[in-house]
């Protein structure tokens, strides 16, 4: 079976064919780069997505997080009711651990909190 | 006097700033209308920018903020809340900010780095009431992003550019249902990667050679019709279809800024919206450059940051004494390329010739003419309206030309 795939890991956007035989990957062909043919593999055995999104600290100001690693494609929605559900206190710096262990990564502010900077 | 006033503290303003200072400029001023550095990168919250200029992937906030550190730690001075109403062909910029009112600054040079703004509604045409619920893409980003606030739960968007993708991903990761992403042109103006992880990820359809042609609702959109277009991108009437919705998500392009350049009496390309550049990102104002989006709309932040760098360090050997040369050469181009930047080159050097082309083009010789003689070819499969090209043009093809054309030779379609 093949497999026609977008790679998503940078904004060149390979056409990537993946030669599959059930759920082994037989070939994979139209990458330029390794991280390219990384992608087509993981694409078609365990999809992964990094989730960026915000969330709302306990004094009510937004803060910009992302996981540090990509999760399971299917387990974004759960990951992001997580996030919603997060009430963080400030002062919150970039890197910190907003949530930890979340579905093999870590939620991690990407954005100072205002009184960082003051 | 100043020696170095930037108007805009974006990527394109800070990138420009630390260039500047490297280069040994010390007198240097920061004006940002917001209340932060950083410009548009701090409510794109998405991942994907800096893989060119740091080899990894940032999101906006963390790109800008590598940035913003640079500029704290060199001590370049900035002033936030500080809106800039007038500059003068002789570098007086008037600025004013509720702290200290209207002021003026004699500035040695200036560099513009102001950013674009979207293209509105207005501009549109679309038939049918003004209720609310439609937005620009990007004031619902700073909704979403900025405020915590959700503008709609059903939502058609129109525009497939790159700002419309990710919204269209943000707002389904929300909880809002995105029914369509509906697209003028038979092909999507955002980077392929974008369609893949913001609409197949999520199966929103894309609709392709499809505009919205009229708005209902009174008080609040209740719907919208679409319909698909012909090869005039004229509506085709037996098309029609009606989608209920209660946002109408607009992401249908981004003009530079440039009422500021216009009151200096910069010259603007009428195609790209921007000032006219020579290599050094000098405008035709001696002693102002200009970089980032207001120079010309972009699609990598990692080029702005590039682009800033070479207005910071030409407007750094300006202030030290350095001249625009007086023979300019243009860079013509044949439509298919649309624009070039720079649109001029004065300098005997080497220069990184960004442009855009017409239309999706596959198999192409991209041919660089001198006195209209073919002296370099680049061959690429393929080249898009949204994706950026670059192209070296050598010191050797520059030295004693008289006229240059960027042109594409294509042998598919």
């Amino acid at each position: 079976m093949k497999r026609n795939l977008t790679c998503i890991v940078c904004p060149m956007g390979c056409s990537i064919e993946v030669e599959l035989d059930g759920a082994n990957v037989l070939s994979v062909t139209g990458n330029t780069c390794k991280r390219g043919a990384e992608y087509a593999k993981n694409e078609c055995t365990n999809p992964k997505r990094t989730v960026t999104s915000t969330v709302r600290c306990e004094n009510g100001e937004i803060i910009s997080v992302k996981t540090d690693r990509a999760i399971p494609k299917d387990k974004m929605q759960e990951c992001m009711k997580l996030i919603n559900n997060a009430r963080p206190c400030t002062p919150i710096a970039i890197g910190d651990i907003i949530l930890s262990d979340v579905f093999g990564s870590n939620v991690v502010a990407t954005q100072h909190s205002a009184a960082h900077n003051s | 006097m100043t020696d170095l006033v930037i108007i805009g503290g974006g990527p394109a303003g800070m990138s420009a700033a630390v260039a500047a200072y490297e280069s040994g400029i010390r007198d240097i001023l920061i004006l940002e209308r917001d209340e932060n550095l950083g410009g548009i990168l701090q409510q794109c919250i998405h991942n994907g920018f800096g893989l060119h200029k740091f080899g990894e992937e940032l999101t906006g906030p963390e790109y800008a903020w590598r940035y913003e550190k640079k500029v704290r730690e060199l001590g370049i001075p900035f002033k936030l809340n500080t809106m800039v109403l007038d500059i003068t062909e002789d570098r007086v910029i008037t600025a004013t900010s509720s702290e200290e009112g209207v002021f003026q600054i004699q500035a040695k040079a200036i560099i513009l780095a102001m950013g674009c703004r979207e293209r509105s509604k207005g501009a549109l045409n679309i038939a049918g009431t003004r209720p609310a619920g439609i937005y620009s893409a990007g004031t619902a980003q700073k909704y979403v992003n900025r405020k915590g606030y959700m503008p709609g739960k059903n939502v058609v968007i129109l525009g497939s550019g790159d700002i419309g993708l990710i919204m269209a991903r943000r707002m389904t990761l929300e909880g809002a249902s995105v029914k369509a992403v509906c697209e003028l042109m038979p092909y999507s103006g955002g980077l392929a990667r974008n369609i893949e992880q913001c609409l197949h990820d999520f199966n929103i359809p894309l609709k392709l050679s499809t505009t919205v042609v009229e708005i209902h609702g009174k008080d609040r959109v209740t719907g919208v019709t679409i319909a698909a277009v012909d090869e005039r991108r004229r509506p085709i009437p037996e098309t029609r279809e009606y989608i209920p919705c209660d946002t109408l998500l607009l992401s249908v392009g981004l003009i530079p800024e440039n009422e500021l350049s216009k009151s200096a009496g910069i010259s603007l390309d009428r195609i790209t919206g921007g000032a006219e550049v020579d290599q050094d990102r000098q405008t035709s104002v001696e002693g102002i450059f200009a970089c980032g989006n207001v120079l010309h709309v972009h699609d990598l932040v990692d080029y702005v940051s590039e682009e800033a760098e070479i207005a910071g360090r030409s407007a750094a050997e300006y202030i030290k004494g350095a001249k625009p040369g007086d023979e300019s050469v243009r860079i013509t181009t044949d439509g298919k390329v649309r624009y070039t930047v720079p649109q001029r080159v004065t300098a005997d050097k080497a220069v990184n010739v960004y442009f855009r082309v017409a239309d999706v083009y596959k198999n192409v010789t991209i041919q660089v003419y001198r006195d209209g003689e073919p002296v370099y070819a680049k061959k690429k499969a393929r080249v898009a309206p949204g994706e950026m090209e670059t192209l070296r043009i050598g010191e050797d093809i520059i030295k004693g030309a008289k006229e240059l054309k960027l042109g594409l030779e294509v042998s598919g379609q």
